[in-house]
């Protein structure tokens, strides 16, 4: 078997015949101590992506790589729109699952002495959890407007204003939705969710900006020093889950239809072109704009219990990221340019200022890329370089990655120590289950730091600034 | 044999379930999904679920099943405790599975929430006979 090799202090290479069948090397993005933490499970799925067909370049892991299903999670691949697939492996089934930040006009100082009573008033407003209802009551019919226009469907209905929607990656409304292409049954899973949070690692955190790396960026992005943010992560909820569920099956039978070889059942995939990918991708576009609605919402609900209690106080976007999904891009492949499907599960895009993609806010710095950390530990905003464009098609890492199982969590930890810890440090932390608690405690993640210094190393993104929690909202 | 029990896995739920039967290895699956979302001993069955199902090979009736458990406990908003299942062959290319799924609706102040499964992954799911049935899934949540 052909040896993993190290290209230079940040990347090593999965050769081809790492694994049979592998078209193109892999390319694992770690740090030597984070390269120890990378399961030889995720290194197999590495090279499992290197056999799809038409794949540009390498099959890509981002620094907080861990194991996955199909593609390994922080798992990067671009595909040739001539002979390349699409796969709901490379998305997840959590489409278009991301992370919004939102700076405030508050300083830490004046927002602490309330942070519990402030936890608490978003807790209540935002529902979260298992078993939660939302808020919201749509039609069908809305749901439909919610698929085919996401973040503006939110603001036409109320939710947020229009300066946010340039603040979003695609707008918060992506092109190509085809609303024929989602079932009865993710129609009724998605209605009841839209506005809720979900539970696992998705969260709501009210953060103060602790160091600034770069402050001419730091400047464009509206950070300073000791100010209140807020940072949103959660995605599709259970329209998107049913939406990979339903496209796997179908696409499970596409690779048998066009005899393509696959290694793994997850990595069910279709030929550009052909009508399931078309299908999968429409209704793909449906979910990522449901999530980018979703966000929209919770937003919205954030400000009405910060104008409650700080009125007056102004909570704009910085950005909003997508890091499950795959979208059409052009890239430079061997000097021409080309139209791929670039599939990022567990990554964010982080294009630089050369990139039209980047809204004019913030034209010649390159796009906010948000990471957050884990629940306790710091979260980072960086911004995309071009040079991301050739070692990634301007992809980053997108959080911190688990380095361990939930049940081992569960034999360490109790919630209420977690809790008590959290408390200690002087952070907040409200949820529903103290199982949950204790499965997200912030051991069993990779250090933040470690991850984001990779990609600040080796110039795929600059870092900006550095964000701790002083309130965690958890499902 | 034990029923089920849970694997070992960085960032998912792994499980593999056993059974005399495959009726029985369902019926166990189904157990060790919906506990790794609720306890089972929070749940009073008052009220039941009937499901039919129909796919071409054993492999793809499970996944089916399963991916039926998530869909009812959200859009039921209801907990499940006990899985009756029976299988039939459905001519010669076929298999069709009948359950009864017990449980009740949600009750957030008695109900104790676990794992939040997003969807059942198709990434090394199998059946295996050896000695017994033996059913493997990886949950993502």
């Amino acid at each position: 078997m052909a040896e993993i090799s190290k290209i230079n202090d940040n990347t090593y290479e999965v050769p081809i015949g790492y694994r049979p069948g592998m078209r193109v090397p892999g390319r694992i993005f770690v740090s030597a101590a984070l390269r120890d933490m990378v399961e030889s499970g995720t290194i197999d799925q590495v090279a499992n992506v290197a056999n799809l067909p038409g794949i540009v370049n390498y099959s890509m892991a981002m620094p907080d790589a861990h194991l996955g299903y199909g593609f390994p999670i922080g798992g990067v691949a671009a595909f040739r729109e001539e002979d390349g697939i699409i796969s709901p492996g490379g998305v997840g089934f959590d489409i278009n699952c991301g992370v919004r930040l939102l700076r405030t006009d508050l300083q830490a100082t004046s927002v602490q002495p309330r942070i519990n009573t402030l936890i608490d008033a978003l807790f209540e407003a935002i529902p979260s959890g298992l078993g939660a209802t939302g808020r919201l009551h749509v039609s069908d019919q809305q749901l439909t407007d919610v698929f085919i226009n996401g973040s503006k469907w939110a603001v036409e209905e109320g939710y947020g204003v229009e300066a946010d929607l340039s603040h979003c990656e695609e707008s918060g409304h992506m092109p190509g939705a085809d609303p024929a292409q989602v079932s009865v049954r993710a129609h009724k899973r998605g209605r009841p969710q839209l506005g809720t949070l979900g539970s696992g690692n998705h969260f709501l955190e009210i953060q103060r900006v602790e160091e600034i790396y770069d402050e001419p960026v730091a400047k464009k992005f509206g950070l300073f020093k000791g100010q209140i943010t807020v940072m949103i992560h959660c995605g599709s909820r259970g329209a998107g889950h049913q939406i990979c569920t339903d496209h796997l099956e179908v696409l499970s039978r596409a690779v048998k239809k066009y005899n393509i070889d696959i290694p793994d059942k997850q990595l069910a995939c279709a030929p550009l072109g052909s009508p399931e990918a078309d299908n999968y991708f429409g209704a793909m576009v449906c979910a990522a704009n449901y999530a980018w609605a979703n966000r929209h919402i919770i937003a919205h609900w954030t400000r009405e219990v910060f104008e409650r209690y700080f009125p007056g106080s102004k909570l704009d976007l910085v950005y909003d990221v997508a890091h499950n999904v795959a979208k059409i891009e052009e890239h430079e492949v061997e000097g021409k340019r080309e139209r791929l499907y670039v599939h990022r599960k567990g990554a964010t895009r982080a294009f630089g200022p050369s990139r039209s993609d980047v809204l004019q806010a913030y034209a010649g710095v390159g796009q906010p890329v948000l990471i957050p950390g884990s629940m306790g530990t710091s979260s980072y905003v960086l911004c995309g370089n071009d040079r991301a464009l050739d070692l990634t098609f301007g992809s980053a890492c997108h959080g911190a990655g688990r380095v361990m199982s939930r049940s081992q969590a569960l034999k360490l930890f109790t919630g209420q120590n977690v809790k008590a810890a959290l408390n200690r440090d002087g952070i907040v932390v409200k949820a529903t289950s103290p199982s949950m608690l204790a499965e997200e405690a912030p051991q069993v993640y990779k250090p933040s730091g470690d991850v984001v210094d990779v990609v600040h190393n080796l110039g795929i993104a600059t870092k900006v600034a550095r964000l701790v929690p002083l309130g965690v909202s958890k499902g | 044999m034990i029923p089920f029990e849970y694997l070992e896995h960085t960032a998912d739920i792994k499980f593999r379930a056993y059974g005399k039967t495959p009726a029985e290895m369902l019926s166990n699956a189904a157990a060790a999904l919906f506990k790794s979302m609720v306890e089972p001993a929070t749940i009073v069955v008052n009220e039941t679920w009937k499901v039919e199902l129909k796919a071409f090979d054993l492999e793809d009736l499970a996944y089916q099943w399963l991916c039926e458990i998530v869909f009812l406990f959200e859009t039921e908003s209801a907990v499940f405790a006990t899985f009756s299942v029976n299988l039939e062959q459905d001519g010669t290319e076929s298999m069709r599975l009948l359950a009864e799924i017990g449980g009740e609706r949600i009750d957030l102040q008695r109900h104790s929430f676990e794992n939040e499964v997003k969807a059942i992954t198709r990434h090394k799911f199998g059946i295996k006979k050896n000695e017994v049935w033996c059913i493997q899934v990886i949950l993502d949540v």
